[in-house]
Parts: structure tokens; C-alpha cells; sequence
């Protein structure tokens, strides 16, 4: 216990030093070059965060001051501290701040946005079209014709399944644990490895066109150019499957990744899907610097977690089956 | 004396010939350089063999699945092991033979489990070389697998993994990668072939011309063993202007395998 205090106070000790991201900036930065001329975006980032993507309902401001962020983070770095009652299905479950896995013990930027949607200025998800609306009710009728959520793995998350997660994206969004990247930048090329499911992102800069429109696949189809300092990253070709945040497969995403400090990388995105909002919207997360290594998270080869929900829902079952026959009256 | 001479000249440049081709490459071959001066291996990779299969020579045989007929029969091929054959420990070869016969059931690849070194470099996909002075990517389209060889952050395995701990460091003009830090739970191919967690590996990557690299890992586990292996083969540049890796997220192709026997079964 006391030593989670500690590590809290030193991180947060630690987040006071950080320039913030969305401050004025008093003279522009030239982020250094790649020997081939490209900005040099290279090393290991996190987006942690704290920041909801969407604004809070009793919010309304843009930005906290300094002192608000800093004791909102405080807040959240304590309540994820304290989350677990030894004894309680939470606390056999993961406790993150044990292995250091949480995010208030590993460098994070500090936000003073009140939420990482930054258009509509609202900071919230723009209203739906009327296909958004009636795709999002055929996917709820036909979540409930497959069954509950743990009738077949197919009804699981996707995370638990170990097919893609927020990590991954894309786009990429902070999530409670393994928030690290690497970037590597290759002639012609730039790697991004989400350490979430050891997932490399390789994005070719040549100018290719994007795939085969009928060649659909859970990441898309990605390509990458420079403009100025920032690299831009537009994906196509998602599938019906992953549905970010509700979207349909004709999402097109735009990434931009601009280096604001030797500390900070700013990332921003653009969700157009017209199919599924009444407009386009943007978010935009700061990435601190982090280090590695990234280390190998084999998450489908040490899925115990799902074979075990599904194994305890059989189970449940076959318990609950053997009581009502036992409540039978004998004949 | 013409004669016998031409004939001494003859002999002379066929052994010379010989000594140049062994391996398969010209020794003289000078790989294009990266930025910080060292060759230049980045671009996507696939090996073009039946090793996939077997290691050991082997004829062809037929799918273990009686419905994929030949479409997933196994193709012959000749060894690629220094030697020709594994120098298995007597208790070793017994489980190598009963992984064979189970294969369909213990196959680590048949789960989509990440492959292990060095069977990722010849299964039937490419992969792609990201090349820093710190950091060498190799990505894999099978299961998306990744490994990282560090190249001056040499350190033992801080944990037990299924792509292992890789230092790397280049002598001259071949890339020398040291690794270990497995867990005993991959496979070297699709005939039972097996390690422990004892498991090291030394690979050496040569580029041999513009489009193949020369490439040799010597194994060693002394729990499995009796002495040390080596396996060899080339790798080839895949050349197609449009060579990308292409997604295989084969978690999804195999969740019915493993847990289709946990599907709630219809009330009545």
C-alpha cells in the first residue's frame, strides 16, 4: 500500500515537469531528420490518458486550468490505485497497479482538454444519420438473435477474444494498460508497433494506391505521406466487423502525427463514415515519450480468461439445470 | 602436353567455380548500404522450400484431413539440415514421433499460436524487414507475428517467450542474431519437430545478391540434442512493385476449433 503511494507521488511529481500539450508554444519546433530527409518521429511513445473521448455531460468548457487537470488526474490515479477489495471478483481479476500496468505509475502527457473529441466543438460524438441509427439497431437485434455474451466466443468482445482492441485501433486510443508504441521509419516506409497484441502497423509511403475495394480486411487498407511535419495516415477498406465506435465499413480515417517536442507527439484523427454520422468529427491525443522495450504480449496463447468465461457459463448452467430438477416434485 | 595442360586448366576453374557456389553464394557480394553504413536488408522476405512440411527429407503424403484431399497434402522435399537428419536423444526422437502421429491435434500453427524462431522464416508467407541502426524489425504475415533484434541493448531474456529474446550485431557483411529466452510449447515445423525451453538459437543472415539473402541457424538444446544443428536455406525478395504483408489475424479462424465444445447447447 505504501509503496503505491509513493510510486503515485513521484508520477505525479513527475507529470508537473511535463510541457503541457495544447499550450501556447513559445517558439515552433523543428522536429530532427531521418539520414533520408523524413521528420524523425523514432521511438517509443504512450497515449496513456486519463481524458475521456467524449466530453463529460456536466462539462462545458474545453479546457481545465492547470490546477483542475492535475487534481483530475490525481483523482483518477488514486481511484485506479484503490480499485480492488482483496476478495472481490475485481481484485482476482486484474489488478494493474500491482505489475505497474496502470497508467498513473508510467509517463503520461497531461491533457487540459475535457475531452480528446475536439470537433464538434461539443466535444461529443456528432449525431447519428438516419442509416447510422437504423444499422445501429439491426446490430443490436441481431447481437441479441446470436444469444447472451457468453453463449459462444463469437458473442465476446472483441478484446477478450484477442482480435483487435482501442489499442489497436485504428485509430489508436489509450486504454487502461499496454498504451505503448514504437515507431520506426524504414526508406519508403514507417513502422508502428502496438505493443497491445504485438501488432505491427506497416505503413507504405510510396504513393501505392489503397486496396482492392472488395479486399477488406480488420485494419484496413493504410498508406502515408508527409505533409510538412506532420505524417498522414488515411485508411479504407475496414470491415463490418470491428465497427469502430459504431461506424460502418466505408469509414475512411485520417491520422496525423506531428512532433510538437523531443516529449510530446501530438496525434489527431478524423472519422468520416456519412453512412453513420451526420458529419465528419476529429479527436486529438497527446503521446509522451515512453521507453521500451516493448515486450511480446501473446495474448490469444495465454487466453485463460476466455476459455475460462465460457467454461463457468457451461458450468452455471449445468448447475442451475441440476437444481430445478431437484425442485421438480417426485412423482 | 596442349592437352594435358588444357585439361589441368580445366580441373583448376571448376574447383575454383565450385568453392565460389558453395552455399549457393558468391562470397564477393557486397550488400547496398543503410544510412549508418551497414547492409541493407530492409524489403519483404519469403523462403521458397518444403521445409515448412518437414526439415528432413520426406516424400509427399497426404492431408491428415480426409476432406482437403490433395489441397493440403504435403509436398516433398529434401533436407535442409547440415548432415540431413536431427540429432535427436533416443527419448527425444520417441516424442517426435508421437507429436507426428498427433500432429493435427498438437500443431501449435493449427491454433494460430505465435511460431517460434527459426519456423517463421520458412512457413509459407513473407515477411518484412524494418531495418534501424537499434532496432532490426523482422513482422511476419503469419499471426502477425514480431520480433525485435536489438542491436546494442544486449541483454538475457528478461522472460520466457514464444518469439524468444534477440541480440543482434553484424559481422562484415552478414547480420548475426543470438536468441533464446523460449518456452518449449513451439514447433520447428509441421512433422513434430521440437525443443525445450533450453532452446538457443544462432542465425546469420548474408545478403548472397540484389534479391537473396543466405540463411543459416545453428540450434542447440541440450535437452532435446545431442549436439548442435544447422539448418540453411535461401531467402528470396518478394519483387512484386505491389508486395505488401497482407492481414492475417488467424485468432478469428480458429476460435470454433478451440472453444466450439464451450457453445451453449440449444435448450429443449
Amino acid at each position: 500500500m505504501n509503496h503505491r503511494i509513493l510510486v503515485l507521488a513521484s508520477a505525479l511529481i513527475g507529470l508537473s515537469a511535463i510541457p503541457l500539450a495544447g499550450q501556447a508554444r513559445p517558439k515552433p519546433y523543428t522536429a530532427p531528420r531521418t539520414p533520408d530527409g523524413q521528420p524523425d518521429l523514432q521511438g517509443f511513445w504512450t497515449n496513456a490518458t486519463y481524458t475521456p473521448l467524449e466530453r463529460p455531460k456536466d462539462v462545458t468548457k474545453e479546457f481545465y486550468t492547470l490546477e483542475e487537470a492535475r487534481e483530475i488526474v490525481k483523482k483518477a490515479a488514486v481511484d485506479e490505485a484503490e480499485q480492488t477489495v482483496p476478495g472481490t471478483v475485481p481484485d482476482v481479476h486484474y489488478d494493474f497497479t500491482q505489475f505497474g500496468l496502470d497508467r498513473s505509475q508510467g509517463p503520461m502527457a497531461l491533457n487540459l482538454r475535457t475531452s480528446l473529441i475536439v470537433d464538434p466543438p461539443e466535444g461529443r460524438l456528432p449525431p447519428l444519420s438516419a442509416e447510422g441509427a437504423r444499422r445501429a439497431a439491426e446490430r443490436t437485434a441481431a447481437r441479441k438473435s446470436r444469444g447472451g455474451p457468453h453463449d459462444a466466443v463469437q458473442n465476446e468482445p472483441l478484446g477478450s477474444r484477442c482480435i483487435l482492441m482501442d489499442r489497436n485501433g485504428p485509430p489508436m486510443l489509450g486504454g487502461a494498460y499496454n498504451n505503448t508504441y514504437q515507431i520506426m521509419q524504414a526508406p519508403g516506409y514507417v513502422m508502428i508497433l502496438v505493443e497491445m497484441l504485438h501488432d505491427a502497423r506497416i505503413i507504405p509511403l510510396d504513393g501505392r494506391p489503397q486496396l482492392p475495394s472488395n479486399v477488406r480486411q480488420w485494419t484496413g487498407s493504410s498508406r502515408g505521406r508527409w505533409d510538412g511535419q506532420t505524417l498522414v495516415i488515411e485508411t479504407t477498406n475496414l470491415t463490418d466487423k470491428f465497427a469502430f465506435m459504431g461506424a460502418s465499413e466505408n469509414m475512411r480515417l485520417t491520422e496525423r502525427f506531428t512532433r510538437l517536442d523531443d516529449e510530446t507527439l501530438r496525434y489527431q484523427f478524423t472519422v468520416e463514415d456519412p453512412s453513420t454520422w451526420t458529419r465528419p468529427w476529429s479527436a486529438e491525443v497527446p503521446w509522451k515519450k515512453d521507453k521500451g522495450p516493448i515486450f511480446e504480449h501473446a495474448c490469444h496463447e495465454g487466453n485463460y480468461g476466455l476459455y475460462n468465461t465460457l467454461a463457468g457459463a457451461r458450468a452455471e448452467e449445468r448447475r442451475a439445470a441440476e437444481e430445478a430438477a431437484k425442485k421438480k416434485p417426485q412423482k | 602436353m596442349r592437352n594435358r595442360l588444357g585439361r589441368a586448366f580445366i580441373v583448376t576453374v571448376g574447383v575454383m567455380v565450385a568453392a565460389i557456389s558453395a552455399g549457393g553464394q558468391s562470397r564477393t557480394y557486397r550488400a547496398p548500404r543503410t544510412a549508418d553504413g551497414k547492409p541493407n536488408f530492409n524489403g519483404i522476405w519469403q523462403a521458397l522450400n518444403e521445409a515448412q512440411w518437414d526439415l528432413e527429407a520426406h516424400a509427399a503424403a497426404p492431408s491428415p484431413v480426409l476432406e482437403l484431399g490433395a489441397a493440403h497434402a504435403a509436398a516433398g522435399g529434401l533436407s535442409i539440415i547440415d548432415g540431413g537428419t536431427i540429432p535427436y536423444t533416443p527419448a527425444a526422437l520417441k516424442k517426435k514421433q508421437e507429436n507426428y502421429a498427433n500432429r493435427l491435434t498438437l500443431d501449435p500453427e493449427i491454433k494460430c499460436y505465435l511460431p517460434g524462431v527459426p519456423r517463421a522464416n520458412y512457413m509459407p508467407y513473407p515477411f518484412q524487414i524494418i531495418q534501424g541502426a537499434k532496432y532490426i524489425m523482422m513482422i511476419y504475415t503469419f499471426a502477425g507475428a514480431v520480433r525485435t533484434i536489438y542491436m546494442d541493448e544486449h541483454k538475457e531474456a528478461p522472460a520466457d517467450s514464444w518469439m524468444g529474446w534477440s541480440n543482434g550485431h553484424w559481422e562484415g557483411e552478414t547480420l548475426v542474431v543470438d536468441t533464446a529466452g523460449f518456452n518449449d510449447q513451439t514447433w520447428f515445423d509441421r512433422a513434430g519437430n521440437f525443443h525445450s525451453e533450453a532452446l538457443h538459437v544462432v542465425e546469420r543472415y548474408t545478403a548472397a545478391s540484389p534479391d537473396h539473402l543466405l540463411y543459416e541457424a545453428t540450434i542447440e538444446d541440450p535437452n532435446v540434442f545431442t549436439r548442435p544443428w544447422k539448418i540453411s536455406m535461401p531467402l528470396y525478395r518478394r519483387l512484386e512493385k505491389n508486395a505488401q504483408l497482407m492481414e492475417f489475424r488467424c485468432v478469428e479462424f480458429v476460435e470454433e476449433l478451440i472453444y466450439g465444445h464451450l457453445r451453449k447447447k440449444p435448450s429443449h
